[in-house]
């Protein structure tokens, strides 16, 4: 409980201690060579390096993503010996004898492989060989890319499995003559393989699985269309499709699913996060192999739940609400309490001789503190902290209360029988006279409070989790114990939950108002990087941030693409007669170039929607689209301009000479740009003896 | 010249007898006991308020949607001769007698009737028979829910009369494009759909929507019109450029002009003034402008300033001091430098003043000829009341350990040395030289030793600090933040030498000269900015309903109660209408499916006009609904049951568009299309009847009994308000 993991490395990175380390030495080479030169974690290192352990100790945890790249980072750190003993608990830590080294070259190695594809992605969309090569140039020159396939990172492996579904799907566009062969399955279930594994790494493969989508709808439009083909035909190909890129990614995204709760079978930080029934899998949990009576009758002894986020138990103490804030009556408020049923007769259900009654949707019932033996009670007051809502209290002696004292219990889902099921039964709890439901705020109470959760009575009667509980322990000596195995939910009902409980978490990542925060109009133009390490200014330090001259080059290419497709594109449609070459280019520009633009859209604009949370590194996806898309651009243009000219040789030579000083160019900056990404020290850029002075060319830069 | 002498002047009228039978029926359910209930309804009490506003000139920011639309309520108000007089304050409360009720509420419900004969016309130019035409003004005259949100003061029937108007301008305009471009009538009918955009987007900002459905559209025929070989290269430019004047330029100058007026009109400090920059407040008439008129703008060495936080959040205010000082311990057990404590205080206070003080020098006045301060300068500030100097230092902050703690210094001997040196960064410098002007300079105070900015926390301090707010040092390299950012408020040039006087100065209101105007790009800006960007307290409320339940018609929301009878108004659908329309987009959706993959096969089940007919009709009306409808569920406020009814309108557009398209082709003998018309007239009075059954409860004249009441809660979900006796 407490702080969610995610948030943690925020906390222990500022507070972190000096992370250089003695043997640190410069490689300044591919990001394999310079892999195993840091001796400590960096940055989310901690944190994914932490899951991957979990895996191997097979501890339940929770985290926002989907679970396939942390299991990748744990099975790869399994495979190379490391035995998940090291703690990653803050950026700085040093990893000593611990084997780090193959999860680091493990997202190393598919940093590394994001070149290739993106070369070949390009060779077969322009059938290009210079245009490829330039693609190919500019990520690997690329310092930003560098830096993040360097370390445990989730963002190389989902960077790999976006990249390797593009080339798959470009691939077997490319076999679309030869419909139904070999090659054809092959290219286009490896793209459902490849969406279901960047789907699985973060929900951002979403963006993916929509321009898949995108180009498989026009893909059967023109297969409509095409009047040759018998209707049955197109069927057999809508087939095909259904069954490699939503079937067979579906299945395979719910088998990582499997696998993950298969192995993680222990109790651990996770758990929290978790309804009581899912907890009840987990051993080392409290509810795991523990037996109680299955349902819940008069006079049980029991402890309530909330549902929103599962933290809280509805709970009492021997303090009274302070004076000045509602009815100076007994606080209620969650973590922890046990309760007794009562139903409002007079008999004492406690009495041994009264026969077991079992409760039931819609009862009218009392509910006593067992240690205080009070009654939960509401009436008009409001609450402490949510003024519209009523105050709940503890109120009555020795379970003698008044008409305010009375709920109705009401379970939401009905699936077990009107009778009330432990962990299972979602149970609303309806004050009789004011009409209100139970619920907790959410909000924490000041000091007098203790500092725990504000139970209210709210008048809206919306159906919120905030407002939903359920029933953990129960004690009732007249019933039979059942084991709690037989109420351990399904599996459609795990992945549903952890489901929602990725979402909510998703949800709950809101940036602060008075602090920054990274916005994503600053990401093209590489506004500012991220600090990979090093606390004090002068520390050895890796900077995220994207080699400026590439990232300019792309934002430039951009423009011009749209310029230039939009000038094609207007004098198609006015008739305009293009020369044969001129012709072909467009082609190339207006269909290859389209559906990399398109992906740099899908990979970039939606987070302008999201309210969550937004850091750099979130533009790296786009930003491998962006420069394939200039790796186009600069072959057509260059092109272009060579067939305009009059002379053969002129025309070669402008060609040549365009392309290679890009290249050149690139490379330089890569090489003024490189300690970015295999680590600096000294003194900071805008000082003359920094070994990056002169390279601070925009004032938000941090190295 | 004079051809009216050799010929008669003849005035041909073509009144089409429909529109007007529409427009007089429209007008009749809409004004009818138009100021009953002469009570405040619903969210009348959250307009009014604005109504008031401007009555009394009063400046105010309402986050809640562009000016337009409170202009057009308070037009009304000023032609009913409103006084601005009567507190807002609870649904129910009786209107005293200066309250024009009448004329408040004639304007939404004018446009709410006139919607009528513009759904006729929309059908027609669309291409459909008279006969669907009528259907969909009369559907739009018995929807229950439209009625009562017309005749009320509330914006949405203004709404839905600018995303009419904006659609059927544009059919109208796009017809006269076949017959004769550039003539007159093709020329209005253009800039009217560009005017009419505007409107609703200065209605509300979902109107954007709407304008954004009616760019697509036009782009598609302006590609088509691109395509049109039978152009000049001239022609076609002329006419891509009158588009882009009409529905691009016009209606960007229309929306500047809603926030020129509103300028113009609210022009006096009002209540909220606070949340608008101080150089906003000052170029208002009263409150802020009337203490700093005549102060000297640029800061000196000597000045007296008191600054505030130009990020303001969680509320503004002023840096602050004060004799008590941090807690030797926190209650968590970590320790602080026990210095004077530094916050951020939102009330104006004599403790607010510091001194900007030269380090070079002893004097804390300004001298003869003042010197001022400038970018990049190292001053210290010192706290007027306590002579004490702004100090921060490595020592972790209360609430935000991970910055660093400021205080004024107290020298406590204990090889703790002051650091006291900040260096003044100007953000919105126009050159390195700049002077540190009064209200206008946004600055960043940067401490020379740990090169730490001054930043406000947003944390409230426990109550050893007074509940203010804390006032930390971060890290310039963590990025640049508004937090971070301070500008001079009130300002005067200090003169007494002595620590007494000098405590009397600074009780005395700063005076001097120098007034200054802010250009009104400025003021729109910062002014939409603050709208956009203002919270409002996201709180639940018993009505409110999210988007799934909208098109069953599943929530409802009671507007009023009588104070006596059980007479009321409830917002509730025509539910025959609701659920036929919500039939007909599926049909649509469907229909258009299956005429579409057919196409492609080429099979032409519909001959090539009326396919385009379908497609446009489906385009702007099925489309209307999705664009006005789905984005809600991205939305994080508080939503209603009447944000659906634009969309809604929408749909009833589509409802006998579908009704006649299944009519004309899929009816294929005589005699199934009769039955067919029959199944329609049914349907129909089906639908009238359910609107006579709801009528007590969308005019609430009538009074109904609790058994009458009951029988009409035909959902659970739907609250009628019963009394118990």
């Amino acid at each position: 409980m407490g702080t969610p993991g995610w948030l943690s490395w925020l906390t222990a990175f500022t507070s972190g201690r000096d992370p250089r380390s003695e043997s640190w030495d410069r490689v300044p080479h591919w990001a394999l060579c310079s892999v195993g030169s840091l001796l400590l974690p960096l940055w989310d290192e901690t944190h994914f390096g932490k899951m991957g352990s979990y895996y191997i100790n097979r501890t339940f945890f929770f985290d926002v993503h989907p679970p396939l790249g942390k299991m990748l980072i744990g099975l790869a750190g399994y495979l190379s010996g490391y035995d998940g003993t090291f703690l990653f608990q803050k950026p700085g830590d040093k990893y000593e004898h611990h084997n780090y080294m193959g999860m680091r070259g493990f997202c190393a190695f598919l940093g590394s492989l994001l070149v290739p594809f993106a070369y070949l992605i390009v060779l077969e969309l322009s059938k290009s060989l210079p245009a490829a090569l330039l693609t190919a140039a500019l990520l690997t020159f690329d310092t930003g890319c560098l830096t993040l396939s360097q370390y445990i990172l989730l963002d190389p492996i989902l960077m790999f499995f976006i990249m390797a579904a593009m080339l798959s799907m470009v691939k077997y566009n490319s076999c679309a003559n030869r419909p139904f062969s070999a090659p054809w399955w092959f290219w286009l279930s490896l793209t459902g393989i490849n969406l279901a594994g960047a789907l699985g790494v973060k929900f951002v493969g979403l963006f993916i699985i929509l321009q898949v989508g995108w180009n498989t709808i026009s893909d059967l439009w023109h297969l409509l269309g095409d009047l040759s083909l018998s209707v049955v035909t197109v069927g057999k190909h809508l087939t095909a499709r259904i069954l490699c890129l939503i079937v067979l990614p579906l299945t395979l995204y719910t088998a990582t699913y499997a696998v993950h709760f298969r192995v993680l079978n222990k109790s651990g930080p996770g758990d929290g996060f978790f309804s009581s029934a899912f907890q009840a899998r987990l051993s080392g949990n409290n509810l795991h192999n523990a037996s109680i009576p299955e349902h819940l009758a008069y006079g049980s002894v029991i402890t309530v739940k909330n549902l929103r986020m599962a933290i809280g138990y509805l709970h009492s103490h021997r303090h009274l609400y302070p004076e000045g804030i509602g009815a100076r009556q007994q606080q209620v408020s969650e973590p922890f309490v046990l309760s007794v049923l009562r139903q409002h007769q007079a008999v004492d259900p406690l009495d041994p001789s009264f026969p077991v009654e079992f409760v039931r949707h819609g009862d009218i019932i009392r509910l006593e503190h067992k240690e205080t033996s009070r009654n939960l009670h509401s009436h008009y007051h409001e609450a402490p902290l949510t003024r519209k809502h009523y105050q709940v209290t503890g109120y009555g002696i020795n379970g003698t209360g008044d008409s305010n004292d009375f709920w109705r219990i009401e379970v939401v889902n009905r699936r077990f029988g009107n009778r009330i099921r432990v962990l299972r039964s979602r149970i609303r709890l309806i004050h009789l006279v004011t009409g209100c439901v139970l619920g907790s705020s959410g909000k924490v109470l000041p000091k007098w409070g203790w500092e725990q959760l504000e139970v209210t009575c709210t008048p809206y009667l919306k159906e919120t989790l905030n407002s939903i509980w359920n029933v953990e322990d129960h004690i009732n000596p007249k019933l039979p114990n059942i084991s709690l195995d037989v109420l351990q939910p399904s599996f459609p009902e795990i992945l549903l939950e952890s489901h929602m409980v990725m979402i909510r978490g998703n949800n709950g990542l809101k940036p602060k108002d008075n602090e920054f925060t990274s916005k994503p109009w600053h990401w093209p133009i590489n506004y500012q990087g991220l600090r990979f390490s090093g606390i004090n200014d002068t520390d050895f330090r890796v900077y995220l941030l994207g080699n400026p001259v590439v990232w300019w080059l792309n934002l430039l290419s951009i423009a011009l693409y749209l310029l230039l497709g939009s000038i094609i594109a207007v004098a198609v449609q006015r008739g305009a007669r293009l020369p044969a070459e001129v012709e072909g280019l467009s082609q190339v520009l207006l269909q290859g170039g389209g559906q990399l633009l398109l992906g740099w859209m899908l990979h970039y604009f939606p987070f302008f929607l999201m309210g969550r949370i937004l850091y750099f590194h979130h533009y790296f996806p786009a930003m491998l689209f962006s420069s394939m898309l200039t790796g186009i651009l600069w072959d057509t243009l260059l092109r272009l301009c060579a067939w305009s000219l009059a002379s053969s040789s002129l025309a070669r030579g402008v060609y040549v000479v365009g392309l290679l000083s890009l290249l050149l160019g690139t490379a330089y900056s890569f090489y003024l740009f490189h300690p970015l990404a295999y680590g600096m020290v000294g003194p900071l850029a805008q000082d003359p003896r920094s070994p990056m002075a002169g390279l601070k060319w925009l004032e938000s830069w941090d190295f | 010249m004079l051809g009216f002498l050799k010929r008669p002047v003849v005035v041909t009228a073509d009144i089409n007898l429909n529109v007007v039978a529409l427009t007089a029926v429209g007008l009749l359910s809409r004004l009818w006991q138009l100021a009953y209930p002469r009570a405040v309804v619903f969210d009348e009490v959250y307009y009014g308020q604005y109504i008031s506003f401007y009555m009394k000139r009063i400046f105010f920011l309402d986050g809640s949607g562009p000016p337009f639309g409170h202009m057009l309520l308070a037009l009304g108000g000023y032609l009913g001769g409103f006084d601005g007089n009567f507190l807002w304050n609870r649904i129910g409360a009786e209107y005293s007698s200066n309250v024009p009720v009448w004329s408040l509420r004639l304007l939404p419900a004018l446009t709410g009737a006139l919607s009528v004969p513009m759904a006729y016309q929309i059908l027609l130019e669309l291409g459909f028979s008279h006969c669907a035409a009528m259907g969909a003004a009369l559907l739009m005259l018995i929807e229950n829910a439209l009625i009562t949100q017309s005749r009320l003061m509330l914006l949405e029937s203004v709404l839905i009369f600018f995303n009419l108007l904006a659609v059927l301008s544009y059919l109208k305009f796009s017809n006269s494009q076949k017959q004769r471009p550039f003539s007159l009538s093709w020329w209005f009918w253009l800039m009217l759909t560009g005017v009419a955009c505007s409107c609703a987007v200065g209605v509300k900002y979902v109107g954007v929507f709407t304008y954004l459905l009616v760019l697509a559209v036009a782009s598609v025929h302006a590609w088509h019109l691109i395509g049109d070989r039978t152009l000049s290269h001239v022609r076609v430019l002329c006419h891509l450029l009158a588009r882009a004047a009409a529905l691009l330029v016009v209606p960007a100058l229309m929306y500047l002009l809603f926030f020129y007026v509103h300028l113009i009109l609210v022009y006096r400090s009002g209540p909220h003034d606070q949340v608008m920059s101080s150089a906003f407040q000052a170029s208002l008439e009263g409150g802020l402008a009337r203490i700093t008129q005549g102060q000297p703008l640029e800061v000196a060495y000597g000045s007296q300033v008191t600054l505030k936080n130009v990020f303001g959040k969680p509320v503004p205010c002023w840096l602050h001091s004060h004799q008590s000082t941090y807690p030797m311990i926190y209650e968590n057990g970590r320790g602080s430098s026990h210095q004077q404590q530094v916050t951020c205080y939102p009330f104006k206070d004599v403790n607010n003043w510091w001194i900007v003080k030269d380090p070079g020098r002893h004097q804390l006045v300004v001298g003869s000829p003042p010197r001022p301060v400038r970018h990049g300068d190292v001053v210290q500030l010192v706290h007027g009341m306590t002579t004490r100097f702004l100090n921060t230092h490595d020592v972790a902050a209360p609430l935000s350990p991970h910055s660093q703690e400021v205080s004024c210094y107290v020298d406590y001997n204990i090889s703790m040395p002051s650091q006291n040196l900040w260096r003044l960064d100007i953000v919105n410098r126009e050159s390195d030289a700049d002077v540190w002007k009064t209200i206008l300079s946004e600055v960043r105070l940067v401490h020379v030793n740990t090169s730490v900015a001054l930043k406000l926390s947003g944390a409230h301090l426990p109550d050893w600090g007074f509940r203010q707010l804390e006032v930390v040092g971060e890290k310039v390299s963590r990025g640049y933040h508004e937090s971070m950012v301070w500008n001079v408020e009130e300002h005067r040039y200090g003169k007494s030498q002595e620590q007494k006087e000098r405590e009397l100065e600074l009780h005395s209101p700063a005076q001097m000269d120098v007034s200054r105007n802010l250009s009104f790009m400025a003021r729109f800006l910062e002014l939409q900015w603050r709208m956009l960007t203002v919270k409002s307290d996201g709180s639940e409320h018993k009505y409110s309903s999210s988007p799934l339940d909208w098109v069953t018609l599943d929530t409802s929301i009671a507007y009023w109660l009588h104070p006596r009878t059980s007479a009321q108004i409830h917002l509730l659908g025509n539910v025959v209408i609701w659920a036929s329309a919500s039939l007909a987009t599926v049909v649509y959706a469907l229909l258009f499916l299956w005429y579409l993959l057919r196409r492609r096969r080429s099979i032409r089940d519909l001959p090539e006009d009326s396919w385009l007919r379908w497609v446009l009709a489906g385009a702007l009306c099925a489309g209307g609904w999705a664009v006005n409808y789905l984005p809600f569920f991205m939305m994080e406020k508080t939503l209603f049951l009447y944000h659906y009814l634009p969309a809604l309108t929408f749909q009833i557009l589509l409802l006998p568009a579908v009704l006649q398209h299944i009519s004309d082709h899929l009816c294929r003998s005589p005699p199934l299309r009769s039955l067919f018309s029959a199944l329609v007239v049914a349907w129909y009075s089906c639908a009238c009847h359910v609107f006579i059954t709801l009528r007590p409860l969308t005019y609430g004249d009538k009074s109904l009994s609790p058994s009458e009441l009951k029988a009409l809660r035909w959902k659970d979900s739907w609250d009628i308000l019963i009394r118990k006796y």
